[in-house]
C-alpha cells in the first residue's frame, strides 16, 4: 500500500508538470492581454504607456519564454505575482483555498449525512409514498439551477424573513465562529441541494443492486438483524461506486462553485480562478488551476485507498 | 406577576436599545459596488472603482467638478495666464538654441491645513517625490507619459512649486491625474524602482493612516470583499456626515439588489452598480423607499465602422445606416428615455459642445434613396444587391452576454432589414472583442461599444490618422475605424495647442461638424449611471464624468 501511494504521488507530480505547461500555453494563447484591457478604463493612457507596461510585465515576450521563466522560479518556491491583486499568488490563493475547503467540506459532509441514510431508505422501501417523494425531491434538486436557488434563498431568508445574511463571509467587525457559521448557512444549503439529490440517487441505485446479491440473502437466512445486513454488509459494497463519484466530483467541487461563490460573495477558488482567467492574470489562473488539478489527483488517490478499505479483495501489492 | 413585569421591562429596554442602535447605525454608511480595486496605489492601474474609493480618502491637486469645470482640491487656485501663474517659455536645446517649440511653467500653491492621516503635513516634498516615481519607467505607473512631459519641478517653499512642462497644450492649467504620494512613507519602497509596485505601502500596508489625506482613511481591507473607511482625524475640511463607510463588493447585480432590500447595504453606487434597465425596474417596485436618479455621462455608446470595408467606405451607405434607425425610439423604449441620443461624440454638457452640426433624423425613405444612389438598387427577397450581384450584408459585433447591447443589436438589425440591409450579428466575450478583434481591427463591419472620456478630451488616439493600429506600430492607437482625414488631423493638432477658449471652441465646433459629416462612427447615445439612494441619505451629487461623486463625500448626510 505504501509503495502504491508513493507510485501514485510520483505520477501525480508528473501530471502536474505536464498540466502546468498546457495550462500556461492555453492561457498565453488567449486573445487580449491585461494591458490592452486597461484602455477601456483610462481614456488618457497613451500608446507609449501601453507598450512600456507590456515590457514591464513581460507580456511582450513569447509564451514559451515566459513559461520557462515561471517554471524556473516555481521550483524555487516563487509562484509569481498576481497582477489583478498586486500580491504574491500564494497570498491570494491560500485564504481562498481555505474558504473553499470550508464551504465544500461542510457541504459534502452535509450531503453525505443526508444522502446515505435517505438513499438506503429509498432502496429498502421501494414504491412507498416516502420513496416516491424522495425521488421527486431528488429530481427537483438536480434540475434546479444553483443561480436561481441562491436568489430564492436570499429572497426568502434575507429579504423577507431577515434572519440570515444575504452575502459575505462575516459581518464586518465581527468574524466570530457563530457569525461565520451564520453566513455559511445559505451558501452551504445552495451547494448541498444538488449534491444531496445526486448522491441520494446513486446510493439508492447502488443499494438496490447490492441488496439483490446472494450473500445478502444468505445473511438474512443466517438470522442477522436487518440493521446489520444493511449497514454492515450491504452498505460497504454499495458505497464503492459512490466513492468513485465523490472522487471525480472533488476537483470540480472546489473550482466549480463559481456561481454560489459569486451570488454570496464568498471568496473561494472558483471565483478566483474565473476572475484570473477573465482578467488575464496568468500566474494566478495557472496556480489556481493547478491546485484544482492537485485536489482531483489527491481525491483519486484517496478513493483508491478507500476502495481497499471497503473491499478487502482489492490489493494494490504487486503480484509475484 | 413580578416575573411578567420584569419580562415586559426587559422587552421595553430591548426595543429602546434596538431603536437607538438603528439610529446610531446611521453613523455608518454601507455602499454596495460590483467591483474591487486591484491596487490602492493611485498611480498604478486605472480602475474606476479605485478612483471611487480613493476619492473618499485622498484628494488631488485639481479635479473637474459637477459643472464640468476644473477646480482646486489641494491647490489654492488653478494656474492660468490670466492670474499670472502660467507662463509660456521657449524650449532650448542643450546648446541654448531655441528649438521652436514652446513649453509652459505653471505655479501652484498647496492649501494650508493639509495633513496626511498620521499628522505629517502635505508639502512640496510629496509633489517632487511623486514626480520622481511617476517618471521612472520601471515603477509601473500607468500615465507615465504625463510625468515625463514634465522637465522639472521647482520647489519654492513647503507649499509652492512650479511645474515646467515641455508640452504646451490647452490642459496646462490643471494637474488632473497628478495623484500625490506621501514621500515620508513611500520613499523606502522606491529605493528599488522596479519593485516599487510590489513594495508600495498601498499594497503591503494599505491601512496605514499616513497614506491618506482626505476626509476618510482606509482602516480595514479584505481583498475582493470589502473596504472600511473611517473619519480621518487630521482632516481639516468639512466634517463628514458618517463616522464610518463600508464599501462591499457584490459582483452579481441581482445579489446586489437583494442585499439592498435586505438592509445589508444602504446604497448602490451609481458609478459601479446596477445597469440602467435593472435600475428602472427597481424604481418601479421600490420608489417609496429609494430615490433612483440617472446621470448621463461621458460614456459614448456608438458603432465603429470599418472604413476599409468597401461598402462602408461609401459615405452614402454610412448616411443611409444612420437615417434608417430611430435612435430616439431606442432610447425611449429600451431605456425609458434615460440615455439621451448622441449626435456626435461630444457630450451636450461639455462646454465645447455645439448644436450647429448635421443631425440625422429617422428617415428610412432618405436611406433608401442614398442606397439606390450608392448602387444598391436591386432587391431580392427583401435585401439589396449591387450591379455585380453582391449582397448588401454587414456584420455587427458587440460584447456577448451584455443584455442591453444584445437587445439594441436586434432592434438595429430589424431597422436595417426594413431598408434592405442584411445584418449578421456576431458577438464575442469582452476580452476577445477588445483584446483581439477590435484592437487589431479584425472586425469587418460595425462594432458596438462605448468610449469613456473626460470633459474636453482630445480625440487624438481615436480620430487622428497616425493613431490607426497596425502590425508595424505594434497595434498602438485606438483609431479602429481607420479614419484618415487631413482636416481632422489639422483640427486635432490645432486644438491641442490653442490656449484661448473662444478660438478653441470654434475649432471644436469645426471638428464636431466634420465628424458629423464624415461619420467614421454612428453615434447612438450617452450611457447613464443609475444612483439608488435611500430617501434618508442626502448630498450625493453624480458628476457624469471620471471624477466620481465621492470627491464630495463630506457632503453626504442623513436627512434631519
Amino acid at each position: 500500500m505504501i509503495r502504491f501511494i508513493i507510485n501514485r504521488t510520483c505520477q501525480s507530480l508528473i501530471i502536474l508538470l505536464v498540466m502546468s505547461f498546457f495550462i500556461y500555453l492555453i492561457l498565453g494563447l488567449m486573445p487580449g492581454d491585461p494591458i490592452d484591457l486597461l484602455v477601456g478604463s483610462d481614456p488618457t493612457i497613451s500608446s507609449g504607456d501601453l507598450q512600456r507596461l507590456k515590457e514591464l510585465y513581460d507580456i511582450d515576450k513569447p509564451v514559451l519564454e515566459r513559461y520557462l521563466a515561471w517554471i524556473t522560479n516555481a521550483v524555487q518556491g516563487d509562484f509569481g505575482y498576481s497582477r489583478l491583486f498586486a500580491q504574491p499568488v500564494m497570498d491570494i490563493l491560500s485564504p481562498r483555498l481555505f474558504n473553499s475547503i470550508t464551504l465544500m467540506g461542510v457541504s459534502l459532509a452535509l450531503a453525505l449525512l443526508v444522502a446515505i441514510p435517505t438513499g438506503v431508505y429509498a432502496a429498502t422501501h421501494p414504491n412507498s409514498l416516502l420513496e416516491k417523494a424522495i425521488n421527486f425531491l431528488c429530481f427537483a434538486g438536480i434540475s434546479i439551477p444553483p443561480f436561481w436557488l441562491a436568489l430564492l434563498f436570499i429572497l426568502l431568508f434575507s429579504v423577507l424573513a431577515g434572519i440570515l445574511p444575504a452575502s459575505g463571509m462575516q459581518t464586518i467587525g465581527d468574524g466570530s465562529l457563530i457569525d461565520r457559521v451564520h453566513h455559511m448557512i445559505l451558501p452551504v444549503a445552495t451547494l448541498s441541494m444538488a449534491t444531496i439529490a445526486g448522491y441520494t440517487r446513486h446510493v439508492s441505485a447502488s443499494m438496490t443492486e447490492v441488496l439483490q446479491n446472494d450473500y445478502i440473502r444468505t445473511a438474512r437466512a443466517k438470522g442477522l438483524l436487518e440493521k446489520s445486513v444493511l449497514w454492515r454488509h450491504a452498505l460497504k459494497n454499495a458505497l464503492i461506486p459512490v466513492v468513485t463519484i465523490i472522487a471525480l466530483d472533488f476537483g470540480s467541487l472546489f473550482s466549480g462553485a463559481l456561481i454560489t461563490e459569486t451570488m454570496f460573495s464568498w471568496l473561494g477558488m472558483g471565483k478566483t480562478i474565473y476572475d484570473a482567467i477573465i482578467g488575464s492574470d496568468y500566474n494566478l489562473a495557472l496556480i489556481g488551476l493547478l491546485l484544482a488539478t492537485l485536489l482531483t489527483l489527491t481525491a483519486n488517490i484517496m478513493a483508491d485507498i478507500a476502495y481497499a478499505m471497503l473491499d478487502p479483495r482489492i490489493n494494490y501489492q504487486k503480484k509475484n | 406577576m413580578m416575573r411578567v413585569r420584569l419580562w415586559l421591562l426587559g422587552l421595553l429596554v430591548s426595543l429602546v436599545t434596538l431603536t437607538s442602535t438603528e439610529a446610531s447605525t446611521k453613523q455608518r454608511l454601507v455602499i454596495g459596488v460590483t467591483q474591487f480595486p486591484s491596487t490602492l496605489n493611485p498611480l498604478i492601474d486605472s480602475m474606476l472603482i479605485k478612483s471611487y474609493i480613493l476619492a473618499m480618502a485622498r484628494r488631488q491637486i485639481s479635479i473637474i467638478d459637477h459643472n464640468w469645470e476644473p477646480v482646486c482640491q489641494l491647490c489654492t487656485e488653478l494656474a492660468t495666464f490670466e492670474n499670472g501663474r502660467a507662463k509660456v517659455f521657449s524650449i532650448k536645446d542643450k546648446y541654448g538654441r531655441a528649438t521652436g517649440e514652446r513649453g509652459v511653467k505653471t505655479r501652484f500653491t498647496l492649501k494650508d491645513e493639509l495633513f496626511w492621516g498620521d499628522g505629517t503635513p502635505v508639502t512640496t516634498e510629496d509633489i517632487f517625490f511623486t514626480w520622481q516615481v511617476g517618471k521612472h519607467k520601471e515603477t509601473g505607473v500607468t500615465n507615465h507619459q504625463s510625468f515625463t512631459d514634465i522637465i522639472d519641478i521647482k520647489v519654492h517653499d513647503t507649499k509652492s512649486f512650479t511645474i515646467i512642462n515641455k508640452k504646451l497644450d490647452y490642459r496646462y492649467y490643471a494637474l488632473s491625474g497628478f495623484n500625490i504620494l506621501p514621500a515620508h512613507l513611500e520613499k523606502d519602497a522606491f529605493k528599488e524602482p522596479r519593485d516599487y509596485r510590489k513594495k508600495t505601502l498601498y499594497q503591503t500596508n494599505p491601512t496605514h493612516p499616513g497614506l491618506y489625506n482626505g476626509p476618510y482613511r482606509i482602516t480595514e481591507i479584505v481583498s475582493g470583499s470589502y473596504i472600511v473607511l473611517e473619519q480621518n482625524e487630521y482632516w481639516k475640511g468639512k466634517t463628514p456626515g458618517f463616522k464610518q463607510i463600508q464599501v462591499k463588493t457584490i459582483e452579481k447585480t441581482s445579489a446586489l439588489e437583494a442585499n439592498l432590500l435586505s438592509g445589508a447595504i444602504d446604497y448602490i453606487a451609481g458609478e459601479a452598480g446596477l445597469s440602467l434597465d435593472q435600475a428602472v425596474s427597481f424604481e418601479k417596485r421600490h420608489s417609496e423607499r429609494y430615490q433612483v436618479s440617472y446621470k448621463p455621462g461621458l460614456i459614448y455608446e456608438h458603432l465603429d465602422l470599418m472604413l476599409d470595408n468597401p461598402i462602408l467606405s461609401d459615405l452614402r451607405v454610412r448616411k443611409a445606416l444612420i437615417h434608417s434607425i430611430d435612435r430616439t425610439a431606442i432610447s425611449n423604449r429600451l431605456f425609458s428615455g434615460k440615455q439621451p441620443v448622441a449626435h456626435n461624440k461630444i457630450h451636450p454638457l461639455d462646454w465645447i459642445h455645439t448644436n450647429n452640426i448635421k443631425k440625422y433624423s429617422f428617415d428610412p425613405q432618405k436611406a433608401r434613396e442614398l442606397l439606390n444612389d450608392a448602387g444598391w438598387n436591386t432587391t431580392k427577397a427583401g435585401f439589396r444587391y449591387n450591379s455585380a450581384g453582391k449582397k448588401l450584408q454587414l456584420e455587427l459585433m458587440s460584447t456577448a452576454g451584455n443584455r442591453s447591447r444584445e437587445l439594441v443589436e436586434q432592434v438595429l438589425q430589424s431597422y436595417w432589414k426594413a431598408v434592405g440591409i442584411d445584418i449578421k450579428i456576431r458577438n464575442q466575450p469582452a476580452r476577445v472583442l477588445f483584446g483581439e478583434t477590435i484592437s487589431k481591427r479584425k472586425f469587418t463591419g460595425l462594432a458596438m461599444f462605448a468610449w469613456l472620456s473626460a470633459p474636453e478630451s482630445l480625440p487624438r488616439t481615436t480620430l487622428h490618422s497616425q493613431s490607426v493600429p497596425t502590425k508595424e506600430n505594434n497595434w498602438s492607437g485606438q483609431n479602429y475605424t481607420g479614419f484618415k482625414n487631413q482636416l481632422m488631423d489639422q483640427l486635432i493638432d490645432s486644438i491641442e495647442i490653442e490656449l484661448e477658449k473662444d478660438k478653441r471652441k470654434k475649432l471644436w465646433g469645426q471638428l464636431q461638424r466634420l465628424y458629423a459629416e464624415q461619420l467614421p462612427a454612428i453615434p447612438l447615445y450617452f450611457r447613464a449611471n443609475s444612483f439608488i439612494v435611500p430617501r434618508w441619505l442626502k448630498g450625493i451629487r453624480p458628476t457624469g464624468h471620471m471624477f466620481t461623486s465621492t470627491n464630495w463625500v463630506e457632503d453626504w448626510h442623513v436627512i434631519k
